[in-house]
């Protein structure tokens, strides 16, 4: 077991805060309910590769459970496509053993960089949600340890109370316990490429009018120019494919059809410049990547990694926005309020705040699981450069606009909603809380996005005793402590 | 928590009766604190202060009594207000008296009085603020210095030494904290229009508080370490700062 006080932030590199990161071995899965039976007094959360842009793997002067070794592919049954994981894997090295057996993952989001646990504790979606819904629904079992045990969670399961608490974990952000492992329904593939078909869309009625059609799709999605205003907003550029057959393939890939060895090619510089990103620099980008799109292709074979992760390409792209990070903000909103999202569109070309083209797509139903993000409707997702006060009023305006039209914020993407805005964003919080709490009675989980947004419902106890235990610690701060004792640890 | 744009959700502000302090809780509350603790010498000021931070939206606002200059009490008194209210996001270091000059010379103890008041007390204060604070993991410090401590002149060096001093202090332990998930934050706004310097003859680039509140809450989003207002003294004082002691004896002012 290794553990020290490390400063930790999400992937947007916002609100460090400080808490003590202790990685378990992979091979005692049960030292997590014992870590989680400790009860520190700021708190326990658990984390994978902190892939989420904001606060939720985070907990300010408590205790992380890091989840890296717990890593190894259990049981893979290749007739039936079904894989039992530890939860700590990343989506990169499932796809590896996956993908030469024939195999793909159900949902992947733009990036392979995230854990199993945290995929389903986001509940994440993908290209295709309007086909195949979010993660949460190929979760066929999960193991999970909550601070009142360890136990095997289905949606089929004949107990409710273990229903309720399997979709109460399905997007619960970690607040419900630590996953440990997961049993997943896969796709099966012939080849590990996509045949794309791109076409331009020139305004917003254009735009939507396309992503109707995209049931005859199984992944798609639109890059929008955020930049662009007037007659020109919404102008985009739609990908959208489906796994390609063996026979579609040209000659060169036929050959070895399932190889799969991607790599990120460059990385970013560890120190960018404040401001690198500005609104000039973006709009050349947006532009160039608007032009070069063609106005229409179809069957491109492109490989699963170009399609899905483009970004992961550029390791460490995060760091691009410089020391004040940045935000990604993606909301939803039901479909029929097409008004609502225009007109966030508007606002934000208005604002002129620089984003990298941004994401719209259409999500299928929504499922189960009270705090899962996705409803039937329209998700929209923009990466903000970090730093400016100007814009957080911009956002809290447009959160009102989407929360009365029945839309809410992704709960792994956020660092700063009003947390009054949530319960209405999230109509079956309360029930969401009941099962919480019957998990976790004694408040033992907890993450800074918890405390900040009280999405447990009651304003972080554990935060409020840990500091009130607090003692006079020497000055330098960052060090690796001792050990902390059970309760009340020392201020480094 | 404090967000992504460094907004916190619980103040604290020592020296709660601060016209400054006040603008600067006021816009902090009508944008995500919920929760304003006002520490400060027991009077009309506080009262009023509470009251305005409550006609801003605050849901919680507690009034304290606390004395900057009891130096020996700071430890206590903040393990009582964070044991009360913790965790506190942002506390808010607001804590000033002007004097004046021409009678501070000719009286050590009332000079001294200033010295404490303004650099002693909140020094000392700020390091039990900052052991609350790295305890929680995470949490803003904000100090209202002064561009009178930048380069400390004739017409009034009892305060501006006492905020040099401060400003100082404050430096070194901006350092201390890094890597703690504490941050402090230096304010040194010019001229503010306030009680304090009322029927003072009016500066060049002098602001109201609620500028240098406007100016706080742009540089929590930014991560700036020094917040100047107006953001114009920032180049001014590069030049002020150099000019030959003959030189700068002879500015008005």
């Amino acid at each position: 077991m290794e553990q020290s006080w490390q400063l930790l932030t999400g992937w947007g590199r916002t609100a460090p805060s400080l808490a003590e990161l202790v990685t378990l071995p992979g091979d005692e899965p049960e030292r997590f309910l014992e870590a989680l039976l400790d009860e520190p007094a700021g708190g326990t959360v658990v984390r994978g590769l902190g892939r989420s842009y904001g606060d939720a793997a985070q907990v300010a002067g408590g205790r992380v459970l890091s989840t890296q070794r717990l890593n190894r592919l259990v049981r893979l049954d290749g007739r039936e496509g079904v894989v039992e994981v530890e939860a700590g894997m990343s989506l990169d090295t499932l796809l590896r053993h996956l993908v030469p057996l024939g195999w793909f993952v159900p949902v992947t989001p733009g990036t392979r960089h995230v854990t199993i646990g945290g995929a389903i504790a986001s509940d994440i979606h993908g290209k295709n949600h309007h086909v195949d819904g979010g993660f949460g629904s190929a979760v066929r079992s999960l193991r999970l340890a909550s601070p009142t045990g360890v136990r095997t969670l289905a949606p089929g399961a004949s107990d409710a109370a273990d229903r309720e608490a399997f979709w109460a974990t399905v997007g619960g952000m970690g607040l419900t316990g630590v996953i440990l492992a997961a049993t997943l329904s896969l796709i099966p593939v012939e080849t590990a490429s996509i045949r794309v078909d791109t076409e331009r869309a020139n305004d917003f009625d254009d735009l939507l009018a396309r992503l109707e059609s995209d049931q005859s799709y199984r992944y798609s999605v639109a890059w929008v120019d955020c930049l662009a205003r007037g007659r020109q907003l919404g102008r985009a550029v739609l990908t959208r494919g489906d796994h390609a057959r063996r026979d579609e393939l040209p000659a060169r890939l036929a050959r070895s059809p399932l190889d799969f060895a991607p790599r990120s090619r460059l990385h970013a510089p560890p120190g960018a410049p404040r401001g690198l990103l500005n609104r000039a620099t973006v709009a050349a980008f947006n532009e160039a990547w608007f032009r070069r799109a063609p106005r229409r292709e179809l069957g491109r074979i492109e490989p699963l990694s170009t399609f899905f992760h483009p970004l992961d390409g550029v390791e460490g792209w995060n760091r691009l926005y410089g020391p004040t990070g940045f935000l990604q903000y993606q909301l939803v909103v039901p479909l029929g309020t097409e008004a609502v999202l225009r007109r966030v569109l508007e606002r934000l070309a208005e604002s002129r705040a620089a984003s990298f083209l941004a994401v719209l797509k259409r999500f299928g139903p929504a499922d189960p699981a009270p705090l899962s993000f996705p409803l039937a409707g329209w998700t929209l997702a923009l990466d903000l450069p970090g730093g400016r006060a100007g814009l957080a009023p911009v956002l809290d305006e447009l959160d009102e606009l989407l929360t009365a039209a029945g839309g809410r914020i992704y709960l792994a993407k956020d660092s700063r909603l009003a947390p009054r805005l949530l319960p209405a964003q999230y109509p079956r919080l309360e029930e969401w809380r009941a099962v919480r709490q019957r998990l976790d009675p004694r408040n033992v989980l907890c993450s800074d996005l918890c405390r900040r947004l009280d999405l447990a419902g009651h304003r972080h106890p554990r935060a409020a005793a840990a500091a009130g235990r607090a003692r006079p610690g020497p000055a330098g701060a960052a060090e690796a402590s001792p050990l902390p004792t059970a309760r009340g640890r020392r201020a480094q | 928590m404090n967000d992504a744009f460094g907004l916190p959700q619980s103040v604290l502000v020592l020296g709660g009766s601060s016209e400054i302090g006040r603008a600067i809780a006021i816009q902090l509350v009508e944008r995500r604190a919920r929760l304003v603790i006002l520490a400060g010498r027991e009077g009309p000021g506080l009262e009023a202060a509470a009251t305005a931070v409550r006609g801003a939206g605050a849901a919680e606002v507690a009034t304290v009594a606390w004395d900057a200059t009891d130096v020996a009490g700071h430890t206590r008194a903040l393990e009582a207000t964070w044991a009360r209210h913790g965790p506190i996001d942002l506390v808010l270091v607001a804590v000033g008296v002007l004097g004046d000059q021409e009678r501070l010379e000719h009286d050590p103890a009332a000079a001294a009085a200033v010295l404490t008041t303004n650099f002693t007390g909140p020094a000392a204060a700020l390091l039990a603020v900052a052991d609350q604070l790295r305890a929680q993991g995470q949490g803003t410090i904000v100090v209202l210095s002064s561009v009178a401590g930048e380069r400390v002149r004739r017409s009034n060096f009892v305060y501006g030494s006492s905020k040099a001093g401060l400003d100082g202090f404050c430096q070194g332990l901006a350092d201390a904290l890094a890597g703690s998930g504490v941050r402090l934050v230096i304010v040194r706004p010019g001229f503010v229009r306030t009680r304090m310097t009322a029927g003072l003859p009016g500066a060049p680039l002098s602001v109201e508080p609620a500028a240098v509140a406007t100016a706080v809450l742009r540089g929590l989003a930014s991560g700036a370490p020094v917040i100047w207002v107006p953001g114009a003294l920032r180049a001014a004082f590069v030049v002020l700062r150099h000019l030959p002691r003959r030189v700068f004896r002879l500015l008005p002012g």
